[in-house]
């Protein structure tokens, strides 16, 4: 069973038990970080806005390619544990413990520029968040702040084609994007973060304000993108979950509120043969 | 309701007589100064014995130091402003912002005196060695001190009505908060930063008191920051204070000279209300 090998394999490839000074140094030798297939190792995460205690004890690795649904009732904690991966979570106000592992570096080490990890992650928001600029300049905002000069354009265009948006506005590149319906935003944002050609992209419940129609064409994108890109999706839909992932992981909360892990495996083995009894209440809708 | 439905009426009445009575007061001055030589003539002078009532200088003037006060109010306003939306933590923001409406709320006879006492003598003078301790860019300058809390306040409202998903945008695709603040949340909030300046301009346009203290009081068609000006308030205030007979052509000319007041402040607000407009249409 995939979910008890994961032990297992973190094991395998940890490069050491030991954290903090050593952790860096210990990463960066090529040796070390080539064994992992991992993008993502979440390490006893815990995440806290103030004293409250939103998530507890994350152990979560992220594999190469492909898509991971996280799923989970309202409130146990799924956007704040995407926005742990990139260190978004301390720009609301609040705070981590533990490690998250990114191409094997713990991007909450001391020396970590947030800025320049962030600009390798891309995100796409619940809502659509198009700047109020055109088209053109809201995929080339990444570009412009990490200091591209040049034309741009063709790396505009690939973006847009990537995102399945091309057609659609390659003739009104310079109008302003609010103009766009709901679905073509959210497809905007998408090229906007694959234009800076992230390593990993987050998504947190992106088809949550789009009608059907423009649901579909998004998890039709997410299918194709998850052959070049590692997508972690939350999700509060159980279809788009079986529907879009190939990975699926099953959150939670105590009685304190606090949100941890359930379980982490294959989607399929998850909806149809789940190992634990909360996961099966949850998707089978007993609960949540 | 029907006190409050008599106030609104009240408000809008006293608008309506006070533009009437500039405009019938204004009559009999145009019916001895054609409209045309008082808007272009280059002459102000209704209190010597050959007459002159052409309104440029005045106008010049009126335009010259508000756009100086501008200058010095608008860059450090919106300075601010960013500050006090996009970096200053809770605390800070907590004391600055009422700190800066106890600012707009003193009396603009102080900026007068600050401007002769000190802006004038203790800054400008040695600093240019300049005669007269009255000049345009003294009193210039006191009121662009004056329309910083101002130009602040409105703008950082303007910048705080930026939805934060946008900010958060921007920060997911590596931006920094300089980045953030520069590239999304001023031009996000443009026209209402752009209204914020426009109407810090027509408060300048219409401040009277810190003209007419330090600015001088002579009619001037100059641009030089360092000569003493009038402005429009200015005058009006002189013969208002002053002993001109009512009746008398010099007499009639301050309706003439308020009509122009009136209406370059009107634009000027027109204009910052319907960049507001357009600003809240973009986002509500
Ligand atoms: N900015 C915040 N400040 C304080 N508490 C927050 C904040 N955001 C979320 N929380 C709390 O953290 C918990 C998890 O929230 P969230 O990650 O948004 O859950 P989910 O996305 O699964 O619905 C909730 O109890 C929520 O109230
Ligand atoms: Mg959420």
């Amino acid at each position: 069973m995939v979910i008890s090998q994961l032990p297992n394999l973190k094991e395998m490839f940890k490069p050491s038990h030991s954290r903090g000074v050593n952790a860096r140094h210990v990463v960066t030798e090529p040796e070390q970080s080539a064994g992992t297939d991992n993008v993502i190792e979440v390490e006893h995460l815990n995440a806290l806005y103030g004293d409250h205690l939103a998530l507890r004890d994350i152990n979560l690795p992220i594999s190469h390619k492909g898509v991971t649904a996280v799923i989970g009732p309202s409130g146990c904690g799924k956007s704040t544990l995407v926005r742990c991966l990139n260190r978004m979570h301390e720009m609301a106000g609040g705070r981590v413990e533990g490690r998250v592992l990114f191409e094997g570096e713990d991007i909450y080490h001391r020396g970590v520029d947030a800025v320049e990890l962030r600009s390798r992650i891309g995100m796409v928001f619940q809502k659509p968040n198009p700047f109020p600029k055109s088209i053109f300049e809201n995929v080339a905002f990444g570009l412009r702040i990490n200091g591209r000069r040049g034309s741009l354009m063709d790396t505009i265009e690939r973006s847009l084609r990537r995102a399945a948006l091309w057609d659609e506005v390659k003739d009104r590149l310079n109008k302003n994007a609010l103009a766009l319906s709901g679905g073509q935003q959210q497809r905007l944002c998408i090229a906007r973060a694959l234009a800076v050609e992230p390593e990993l992209i987050l998504m947190d419940e992106p088809c949550s304000a789009l009608d059907p129609m423009a649901t579909l064409a998004i998890e039709e994108l997410i299918r194709s993108l998850a052959q070049e890109y590692t997508i972690i999706i939350v999700t509060h839909n159980m279809q788009q979950a079986a529907r879009v992932s190939d990975e699926t992981a099953f959150l939670t909360m105590d009685t304190d509120r606090a949100g941890y892990l359930v379980e982490h495996g294959q989607t399929r083995q998850i909806f149809t043969n789940p190992s634990d009894k909360r996961t099966e209440d949850y998707i089978t809708g007993r609960f949540g | 309701m029907l006190i409050l439905f008599l106030c609104a009426l009240l408000s809008i009445v006293t608008t309506v007589g006070i533009v009437l009575i500039l405009l019938t007061e204004a009559v009999p001055f145009f019916n001895e100064v054609s409209i045309l030589k008082f808007l272009s003539g280059k002459e102000w002078a209704p209190l010597f014995s050959i007459k002159s009532f052409g309104v440029l200088p005045l106008l010049s003037a009126t335009a010259f130091i508000a756009g100086m006060a501008l200058l010095v109010a608008f860059p450090i306003g919106l300075l601010t402003a960013i500050y006090l939306s996009e970096y200053a933590p809770g605390p800070v923001r907590a004391t600055v912002k009422p700190t800066l409406e106890v600012l707009a709320g003193i009396p603009t006879v102080v900026y007068g005196f600050f401007a002769i006492t000190f802006i004038s003598p203790v800054i400008i003078r040695p600093l240019f060695q300049t005669e007269s301790i009255f000049n345009a860019i003294s009193a210039a300058t006191a009121m662009g001190v004056m329309l910083i809390p101002m130009v602040v306040s409105l703008s950082d409202d303007a910048m705080r009505a930026v939805p934060s998903n946008l900010r958060e945008g921007a920060h997911a695709l590596g931006a920094n908060r300089f980045q953030v603040s520069v590239r999304v949340v001023v031009p996000a909030a443009l026209s209402g930063i752009v209204a914020a300046g426009l109407l810090a301009l027509a408060r300048a346009v219409g401040e009277t008191m810190i003209v007419t203290i330090a600015a001088g009081g002579i009619p001037n068609l100059s641009y030089n920051p360092f000569d003493a000006m009038q402005t429009m308030t200015a005058f009006i205030m002189e013969v208002a204070m002053g002993d001109t007979p009512r009746g008398t052509v010099e007499y009639e000319s301050i309706f003439a000279v308020g009509l122009m007041l009136f209406v370059s402040t009107l634009v000027i607000n027109l204009l910052a209300q319907a960049l507001l407009a357009k600003f809240r249409e973009v986002y509500e």
